[in-house]
C-alpha cells in the first residue's frame, strides 16, 4: 500500500499546506470585497445620515437645485461654497465626454492596427507594431498627462484654434493613447484565435486573403473586439492622472467637446487630500468612488460576457 | 459540411450576399486603412518618446540622479524620488509575490478550471485588474490608513499622535500590492501551464507529496514566469500615481524614508507636482523632462526584461 | 525570493539607522511651500540634527492635517474658518497662529493683453461669470478665459472671500492644481486671466488693481503689499497646536528673524514689516 509509506507528520504538513494555499487563493476575492466595502462604507452617510443629507443627498446630487432663492435652478459642482453644491451631473458629463473622444480616437486606430497585425502584416511589420503597442501600454499615465498638458495642448490649440487650451478633445486624445493598447490586444487576440478552417472555407469559395479577413474573420471575432472596446471604455472612465492634468477641470454642463471639463476621477484626486474626515464632502467623494467602482465592475462583466460568447461561437463552429 | 454552413447567414441559412467575391480586387483600400492606423500609432509613439528624449537627455547626469532637489525644485536632482520609488516597489514586491504565486498555484494545481470556486476567484481577479487606480487610492486611505493604521494606533499608541494612522510608505506599497496582484497571478499561471506534466508525474512516482512537488519541482520551474510577473508588477507600480497620492507620497522631503511609517518622494508624483505646482515652470522644465525620461527609462527597461524572459519561456514550451 | 526579502529588509533597516534627531513636519499651503522649503534648507544647514519634512497640498490639507494631528506646523495662506476652529475645539487642539510673511494675490494677464488695470468690481464680475468678454473691461472683443485654483487652496478661498464677496466662481473657471499651472496656462493663452501668489509669476504680466473706478491703480509688488496699498494682499500663517516650544519655537523665531525674512524676500515673497516680525516672535 503506497499510502502507508508517508509519515503522519507529512500528512499534517500536506493538509496545512493545502489549506494555507487555499486560503491565500481567496486574496483577490477578499480584496475586491474589501475595496467595495470600505469605499461604500464611507458613502453610506449620504443615504442614512440626515445631517449629511441636508448638504448632500441622492436627490440633491441628481436633480437641478435652486441653490439661491429667486435664481434659476441648476446643476452645479461647488463643494467649497457658502452653499455647498454637489451636483454629480457636470462630472458625469465631463467623464463621458472624455471617454467618448477617447473611444472615437482609439477604436479605429486600435482595431485597424489589430486587423493589420493579425491579417495583413508581414512578419517584419508585426515585429514593429506589437512592441510599439507594448511600449505604449508601458507609458505611465502621469507621463501621458504630462505630455498632454505641456506639448499636446499647445499643438492642438495652434492647429484648431480652441478657445480653451485644455478641453475634452485634448484630454480625450491623451486618454485614447492609454486605451489603444487594450483595444488592440484583445481585438488581435480574438482575430488570431479564429480557426483556420473558417479561413480555408472562405478561400475555397474564391475569396482573396483580404476578403476572407474582412468578411469571415472579422465578423467571427466581433464579440472579442466588442470586449476590447468595452474594457477600453471602462479604463477611459476610471483613468485619473491624464484627465486631472489635461482637462481644465471646470465642472460645466455643456455638450461641447471643446469646452473644459471635469471628470469624476479627477475630482476625487483633486479634492480628497483637503477634506476633513467625516464631512459631507468626504462622503460625497467616496460616493463618487463607489460609482466608479460599480461602473467598471459592470463594464468588466460586459467584456467577460463578450469573451465567453466569442469562445462559444468559435468552438461551436469548430465542431 | 460545417465550413460551408458557417458562411451561410446565421438566421436565414442562405449564402451571405457579401460573400460573392470579386476575385480581381487586391484590397488596397482596406489594407491601406489598417496600415495607416498602425503607422499613426507608431508615429504618435515616436513623437512622444522623441519629445521626451530630446527634452530630457541633456540633463541626465550622475549628479542629477544622485542629488536631492534644491531651490524649490528649480535645480538639483531627483535622488530622493528614485530612492522612494525603489523602496516602494521593493516593499510592494515582498507583499504581492507570495500571495500572487500561491493563488496561481491553487488555481492551476488544486482546482479544476470549471469549478465554481475557480471561476469566482477568476472573476475577482479580472475585476481587480479593471478597478480604476484612483479607487485603489480611496481604498488605501479608507482601509489601510483609516482602518488598520488607526486601529493599531488606538491599541498600541493611544496616548501619542498618529503613528501608523497616517500616509506612509508601507500603506502606499500595500495599496500598490493589491493593484498589481492580478498581474502576478496571470503571469505565474502562464508559467505553470508550460511545465510538462511528466515532471510532476516523475516527482509523484519518486514518492514526493503534492506539497513537496510544488515546492521542489513546480516552483523552481515556474521561476521565470514569477520573475516576469514581478517585473511587470514593478513596472506598473512604479508608474502609478493616483493610488499613492493619499497614501504616502510627499511633495518634498529632505531625508530618505527610514521607517515603514515615513512618507516618501516618488518619481511619478514628482512629475505631477513639478508639472502643476512648481514655482517657475520654465525653469523647472529641463528637470521635469529629465524626471519623465528616468521614469520612462525605468519602466521600459523593466518591460523589456519581462518580454525577454517571457519569450524564452515560450521557446521552452514549444520545445517541450 | 528569500534573498530578495532579506535584501529588502536589510536595506530598510540600514536606512533606518542613518536617520536620527528631531523631525519636524510641515504641511499645507502650496503658496507657502516654496518658502517653507527654502527656510528648512537653510535652517537644517545651521542645525544638522533637525530634520524638517515638508509637503504641500493646499491650506485645507494642512489644516485638516493639524486637526487630525498629523503635522507639527500647518502652513496656511488663509485664516482658519469658524467651522474649522469649532472642529479643533472638539478634537482638543488649540490652534496657535503666527503670521510669517505677506503675500499679494496678483492678477495675471497674457503679456499681449492691452488691458492694464481692473477694478475689484470688474474682477468680481469676471470671475463670477457676469462679465465674459474683454471688451466689457476695455480690451479686445474676445471671450475671457478664466483660470483659477483647485478648491483646496487657500488662494482659492482668499480670492473668493476678498474679491468675490463669497459668491461662487463661474462654472467655466478652469481649476488647476497649482499656481504654477495657472501662470503657465495664462502665459500661453492670450485671452486668459488668472490669479495667484506674487512669488510665482514669470512669463505673464500683472494687472494693476483699483479698489473703485476713481481710485489709483496699484501694481502688486513688495512695497505696495507691505504698506497695504495693494488691495488683494494677505498674511501667510503658520499654525501650531498650542504655543510652540522647544525646537518648534526656535524654528519659527528664526523664520521671523532678519535672516529668515531676508530669505523670504530673496525668493519674491513679501517680508513682514520689521516691527510686525519682532512683535510676532514667540516668547
Amino acid at each position: 500500500m503506497k499510502r502507508m509509506k508517508f509519515k503522519p507528520k507529512s500528512k499534517v504538513h500536506e493538509f496545512l499546506g493545502e489549506k494555507l494555499i487555499a486560503i491565500n487563493a481567496f486574496a483577490a476575492l477578499i480584496a475586491i470585497v474589501l475595496i467595495f466595502a470600505f469605499i461604500f462604507k464611507e458613502a453610506i452617510p449620504i443615504l442614512t445620515d440626515p445631517e449629511i443629507q441636508q448638504e448632500a443627498s441622492i436627490d440633491k446630487m441628481t436633480f437641478k437645485q435652486e441653490f439661491y432663492e429667486g435664481r434659476d435652478p441648476k446643476w452645479s459642482w461647488q463643494p467649497n461654497s457658502e452653499v455647498p453644491k454637489y451636483s454629480v451631473l457636470p462630472l458625469v458629463i465631463g467623464t463621458l465626454k472624455a471617454a467618448l473622444v477617447a473611444m472615437l480616437f482609439a477604436i479605429p486606430l486600435g482595431v485597424g492596427a489589430a486587423i493589420f497585425s493579425a491579417e495583413f502584416a508581414s512578419r517584419r511589420w508585426r515585429e514593429i507594431i506589437k512592441p510599439a503597442i507594448e511600449m505604449l501600454a508601458g507609458i505611465p499615465s502621469v507621463v501621458l498627462g504630462f505630455f498632454a498638458l505641456i506639448v499636446l495642448a499647445t499643438i492642438m490649440q495652434d492647429m484648431f484654434g480652441f478657445l480653451f487650451r485644455l478641453n475634452a478633445v485634448t484630454a480625450g486624445i491623451a486618454l485614447g493613447l492609454a486605451v489603444i493598447p487594450i483595444v488592440f490586444t484583445i481585438a488581435e487576440d480574438a482575430m488570431t484565435s479564429v480557426p483556420i478552417s473558417l479561413r480555408d472555407a472562405g478561400l475555397a469559395l474564391g475569396a482573396n486573403q483580404w476578403q476572407v479577413s474582412l468578411t469571415v474573420v472579422l465578423p467571427a471575432a466581433l464579440p472579442g473586439i466588442a470586449a476590447g472596446v468595452v474594457l477600453g471604455f471602462g479604463r477611459a472612465i476610471g483613468e485619473t492622472m491624464i484627465v486631472l492634468m489635461a482637462s481644465g477641470n471646470a465642472a460645466i454642463v455643456s455638450a461641447s467637446l471643446t469646452d473644459s471639463m471635469r471628470t469624476i476621477s479627477a475630482s476625487i484626486a483633486a479634492e480628497l487630500a483637503e477634506v476633513v474626515f467625516g464631512s459631507a464632502h468626504y462622503n460625497v467623494l467616496f460616493f463618487l468612488g463607489t460609482l466608479l467602482f460599480i461602473f467598471t465592475f459592470l463594464t468588466n462583466l460586459g467584456g467577460e460576457l463578450a469573451v465567453t460568447k466569442l469562445k462559444r461561437r468559435l468552438q461551436g463552429r469548430l465542431s | 459540411m460545417t465550413t460551408t454552413a458557417s458562411i451561410r447567414n446565421k438566421h436565414t441559412g442562405e449564402l451571405d450576399s457579401k460573400l460573392v467575391f470579386r476575385p480581381k480586387s487586391r484590397g488596397y483600400f482596406p489594407k491601406g486603412l489598417c496600415l495607416a492606423a498602425s503607422l499613426l500609432i507608431i508615429i504618435m509613439l515616436a513623437v512622444i518618446l522623441g519629445n521626451i528624449v530630446i527634452g530630457g537627455y541633456h540633463i541626465i547626469s550622475w549628479d542629477f540622479l544622485s542629488s536631492p532637489p534644491e531651490n524649490g525644485m528649480e535645480s538639483g536632482g531627483i535622488f530622493p524620488a528614485i530612492f522612494g520609488t525603489v523602496v516602494l516597489v521593493i516593499l510592494m514586491t515582498i507583499a504581492v509575490i507570495p500571495i500572487g504565486v500561491f493563488t496561481a498555484i491553487y488555481l492551476q494545481e488544486y482546482t479544476r478550471p470549471e469549478a465554481h470556486i475557480t471561476q469566482l476567484i477568476r472573476m475577482a481577479i479580472n475585476n481587480l485588474a479593471a478597478v480604476p487606480s484612483i479607487v485603489f487610492g480611496l481604498f488605501g486611505l479608507g482601509f489601510f490608513i483609516g482602518f488598520i493604521g488607526n486601529g493599531i494606533d488606538s491599541i498600541f499608541y493611544s496616548s501619542e499622535g498618529p503613528v501608523w494612522g497616517q500616509p506612509a510608505i508601507l500603506w502606499a506599497s500595500l495599496t500598490l500590492a493589491v493593484l498589481t496582484l492580478p498581474i502576478v497571478i496571470v503571469s505565474t499561471e502562464e508559467a505553470l501551464r508550460t511545465i510538462p506534466c511528466e515532471l510532476k508525474e516523475a516527482s509523484y512516482a519518486l514518492g514526493a507529496t503534492k506539497l513537496q512537488t510544488i515546492w521542489r519541482v513546480i516552483l523552481p520551474q515556474a521561476m521565470p514566469g514569477i520573475l516576469t510577473g514581478a517585473i511587470l508588477a514593478v513596472s506598473r507600480g512604479a508608474g502609478e500615481v493616483a493610488p499613492i497620492m493619499f497614501t504616502g507620497a510627499a511633495y518634498y522631503l529632505p531625508y530618505l524614508p527610514g521607517a515603514l511609517n515615513d512618507q516618501f518622494m516618488e518619481l511619478g508624483y514628482h512629475i505631477y507636482v513639478m508639472a502643476t505646482q512648481s514655482p517657475d515652470i520654465e525653469a523647472t522644465k529641463p528637470i521635469l523632462y529629465g524626471t519623465v525620461l528616468v521614469l520612462l527609462g525605468l519602466t521600459f527597461a523593466l518591460n523589456f526584461m519581462a518580454i525577454l524572459i517571457r519569450s524564452r519561456l515560450r521557446l521552452r514550451r514549444i520545445n517541450a | 525570493m528569500k534573498k530578495i526579502l532579506i535584501c529588502g529588509l536589510l536595506l530598510i533597516s540600514a536606512v533606518g539607522l542613518v536617520m536620527a534627531g528631531t523631525t519636524i513636519t510641515i504641511k499645507g499651503s502650496d503658496t507657502l511651500v516654496r518658502l517653507g522649503q527654502r527656510w528648512s534648507e537653510e535652517y537644517m544647514k545651521h542645525n544638522p540634527d533637525i530634520v524638517i519634512q515638508i509637503s504641500g497640498g493646499g491650506s485645507g490639507t494642512g489644516i485638516a492635517a493639524l486637526l487630525n494631528g498629523t503635522t507639527d506646523i500647518c502652513e496656511a495662506s488663509r485664516d482658519m474658518k469658524e467651522k474649522e476652529y469649532k472642529l479643533a475645539e472638539q478634537k482638543g487642539i488649540i490652534p496657535y497662529r503666527v503670521s510669517v510673511a505677506l503675500d499679494g494675490i496678483a492678477v495675471f494677464l497674457h503679456n499681449s493683453n492691452p488691458v492694464t488695470n481692473l477694478t475689484l468690481a470688474q474682477l468680481k464680475g469676471i470671475y463670477t461669470g457676469a462679465i465674459t468678454n474683454w471688451n466689457e473691461v476695455g480690451g479686445p472683443d474676445a471671450r475671457i478665459i478664466l483660470y483659477g485654483r483647485e478648491n483646496n487652496s487657500g488662494t482659492y478661498a482668499f480670492f473668493k472671500k476678498q474679491v468675490l464677496n463669497k459668491e461662487d466662481y463661474s462654472d467655466y473657471t478652469q481649476t488647476l492644481p497649482g499656481t504654477a499651472a495657472v501662470v503657465n496656462a495664462v502665459s500661453k493663452d492670450k485671452n486668459g486671466i488668472g490669479y495667484g501668489g506674487l512669488a510665482w509669476a514669470t512669463g505673464v504680466k500683472f494687472a494693476e488693481v483699483k479698489t473703485n473706478d476713481t481710485a489709483m491703480a496699484v501694481l502688486p509688488n513688495v512695497e505696495t503689499v507691505s504698506n497695504g496699498s495693494y488691495p488683494i494682499s494677505r498674511e501667510l500663517y503658520w499654525f501650531f497646536n498650542g504655543k510652540p516650544t522647544g525646537e518648534l519655537k526656535k524654528l519659527v523665531n528664526w523664520a521671523l528673524s532678519e535672516e529668515g525674512q531676508k530669505i523670504a524676500e530673496e525668493i519674491d515673497y513679501v517680508p513682514l514689516l520689521k516691527k510686525d516680525a519682532v512683535a510676532n516672535i514667540v516668547e
